[in-house]
């Protein structure tokens, strides 16, 4: 019985570590994939939830494996689970180039939490979702394993067919949700908020019923679903994403694990959260562009892009891509860009040694557009 | 524009109908008499933007800048509220350069103040206040917005409300409504140089909460006898050009329907990434532009491949049809 517990809890801690981004289905909601533009670690997201009151397995963060043990000492757990802390899912099956396999590990014994952390940090952990030499491991997690009994699904997003929020749930988390929508649709459950009335009680209470959360911890769980409405607000989120959000045998509603994606147009009043922002495991074209305020998305060809306007800039790559070229990049100057960046993003794409063709060739400008853009120019 | 407005409010009091929100499309159809403000007024954008405004000749008759008012600018009225505004110029529209912080705040007071058009240009403003914003707009069908994050509205050699080069455009029979700001001024280009000519071109812009969206759009050019054909821009992200095939073919079929020409861009986005617009996005599996196109399609749309032929496309439709 303990083995075959352990067992099923490693297989929810590796789970929780490796938890997919859930695509759904239905055509109602859609959702946002996984490669976000804002990169928060795990255990910045889970600090973000503590901060609402969300939640979440007790945890602490360590920099070094004396730090790990040492944490693993505090946390005065009945089991740990450590966990490296990178960017790229797959973490649960990765590989460290100091030769410890799996990216998350489960142990009753602070001890092996700090030799474990050893091999981690500063080691290198290759996934199936990382480069081929992998990412290396600053930092590691030091959280409390807890027990599911009971997995559930539950999103808020910004959704357009609804002009605003909605919360999805089902009580079948812990898989995947698009299978879920496919063959059992009569498990997914919406309840469209009111954003200036907020999810009210009633909402809540349906939807923790629908998860499946009964007597008291029906209760909880509304608690935590207005919760995690609260956080979605209050960092302008585009969707937080929770899978699973369980059950424990003691009887608590704990999320293990969120994934939140953050609107980019809201970061001049969410300074706290972009200045988490980590950009290490981001393409450093991508980043140098970021830098000047220039949208850049590196693409796989030979030809370079320079263009005012994002559609314009899509349908550069998309004429490109027609008469049989390879767009290398996506560009959007936008109409208001000033020298400075004009000059800079000319410097990024000549610097990108793929490009053997001159990028002058295939970059239409409007004469409105350039015409707006050189007054812009002398600001 | 007066006229059609009026209507349609003795026909709400006269049906007792409930505000509603798509009986502010007519709003759309700006003409020369069309009396505009500009939000913003004073900043750079603002006065550059007003001052092209003028030059093309639209009515432009003064603007806001809270701690302004009383000022003159362009030789034009400052005021310090959209309400004072209104007040002292009869305003039937307003144009938004506020930055995004400001930006949606902008869009309320001017919907407080019973703006008949609000155009917002700006970028960037948080999902979270268009979300509130468009709150506001369903309840009402007073005000129409357009945008944000657009070029604007034209009215070719009429009215010019916006960031769109009054230059390349040239009064015509083709209704333009688009998702991108440059990569309409292509089919405008292209159909002044083809010899078509524009009726209206509305720029709805590329935000995933905005305030007027192809429907709006197809309905005011299905109705107006100067729009003879019709060239819908989409690009990635959403569901706006299916819902306007599904429109198409409730309203746009058989004998008496108007040719229309499409192109959407993003066939080659990479999924998952926000291509610029904030609301360019294929998320989830859904919102890629082969299924855009295949739901025009569907619905009689001739979808161009290429974004440098919209304009001999419709030209060849018009052809067809013996409209030329």
């Amino acid at each position: 019985m303990a083995a075959s517990m352990a067992s099923q809890a490693a297989a929810r801690g590796l789970r929780t570590a490796t938890s997919k981004h859930i695509l759904l289905d239905k055509p109602k909601y859609t959702w946002l994939s996984p490669r976000r533009w804002l990169n928060l670690q795990e255990y910045q997201s889970k600090k973000l939830m503590q901060e609402s009151g969300v939640a979440v397995q007790r945890f602490y963060v360590a920099d070094t494996a004396s730090e790990a043990l040492e944490a693993a000492k505090r946390l005065n757990a009945k089991e740990i689970v450590l966990k490296a802390q990178i960017l790229a899912g797959g973490r649960g099956k990765g590989v460290f180039d100091s030769g410890l396999k799996g990216g998350v590990h489960l142990t009753k014994d602070p001890a092996v939490v700090g030799e474990l952390a050893n091999k981690m940090l500063g080691f290198n952990l290759t996934t199936k979702q990382t480069p081929k030499d992998g990412v290396k491991v600053k930092t590691v997690m030091v959280a409390e394993a807890l027990d599911i009994t009971r997995e559930t699904y539950f999103a808020i997003l910004m959704d357009r067919a609804c002009n605003g929020p909605v919360m999805v749930g089902s009580p079948q988390g812990g898989m995947d949700i698009e299978e879920v929508a496919a063959s059992s649709p009569e498990l997914i459950f919406k309840e469209v908020i009111d954003i200036f009335k907020g999810v009210q009680d009633d909402q809540a209470l349906r939807m923790a019923a629908n998860l499946g959360f009964k007597g008291p911890l029906q209760r909880q769980a509304a608690d935590q679903i207005k919760r995690l409405y609260d956080l979605f607000l209050k960092v302008d989120a585009t969707q937080v994403e929770v899978n699973p959000l369980g059950e424990t045998p003691q009887g608590q509603v704990v999320c293990f694990d969120a994934k939140i994606s953050f609107d980019d147009n809201a970061e001049f009043r969410q300074k706290d959260v972009f200045a988490m922002d980590d950009m290490t495991e981001s393409d450093p074209t991508e980043m140098e562009a970021a830098k000047w305020d220039l949208k850049y998305i590196g693409l796989d060809g030979n030809i370079a892009c320079f263009v005012n306007g994002a559609g314009l800039a899509m349908a550069t790559c998309d004429i490109i891509d027609l008469h049989g070229g390879k767009p290398a990049n996506f560009l959007d100057l936008g109409g208001g860009v000033k020298e400075r960046q004009v000059y800079e993003a000319f410097k990024l794409l000549t610097a990108d040694p793929k490009f053997t063709i001159s990028p002058s060739v295939p970059v239409p400008r409007h004469e409105g557009s350039t015409t707006i853009t050189d007054s812009h120019v002398q600001c | 524009m007066s006229h059609s407005r009026l209507f349609a409010r003795l026909l709400l009091q006269q049906t007792g109908a409930r505000h509603c929100y798509t009986a502010s499309r007519q709003n759309l159809y700006i003409t020369k008499d069309t009396k505009v403000i500009c939000q913003g007024f004073t900043g750079k954008q603002g006065t550059f933007h007003s001052q092209q405004s003028l030059d093309y000749g639209s009515k432009l008759v003064g603007g806001v800048s809270p701690g302004k008012g009383g000022k003159t600018h362009l030789g034009k009225p400052v005021f310090n509220s959209v309400k004072e505004a209104k007040e002292g110029t009869g305003a039937d529209a307003t144009v938004i350069y506020v930055p995004p912080p400001f930006a949606g705040a902008a869009i309320i007071e001017a919907i407080d103040a019973g703006i008949p058009l609000v155009v917002c240009i700006t970028e960037g403003i948080p999902q979270q206040d268009m979300v509130r914003v468009k709150h506001r707009l369903l309840r009402q069908g007073t005000t129409r917005l357009i945008g944000p994050n657009c070029p604007g509205v034209i009215n070719p050699g009429e009215c010019k409300i916006g960031i769109m080069p009054g230059h390349i455009h040239k009064k015509g029979r083709i209704g333009i409504v688009s998702r991108s700001g440059t990569l309409t001024y292509e089919a405008v280009h292209q159909t002044t140089q083809v010899g078509l000519g524009q009726s209206l071109c509305i720029g709805i812009g590329g935000d995933p909460f905005n305030g007027t969206n192809f429907i709006d759009c197809l309905e005011v050019f299905l109705q107006d006898p100067k729009t003879e054909g019709i060239i819908l821009i989409g690009e990635i992200g959403g569901n706006a050009e299916e819902n306007a095939a599904e429109y198409l073919k409730q309203h746009n079929s058989g004998a008496n329907s108007k040719p229309v020409v499409s192109f959407i861009a993003g066939l080659t986005a990479p999924p998952g990434r926000r291509m610029g617009h904030a609301g360019a996005i294929i998320a989830g599996g859904k919102g890629g532009a082969k299924e855009k196109i295949e739901a025009l399609q569907s619905a009689g749309v001739v979808v161009s491949m290429s974004p440098a032929q919209l304009g001999s496309t419709i030209f060849k439709e018009f052809e067809k049809r013996k409209m030329l």
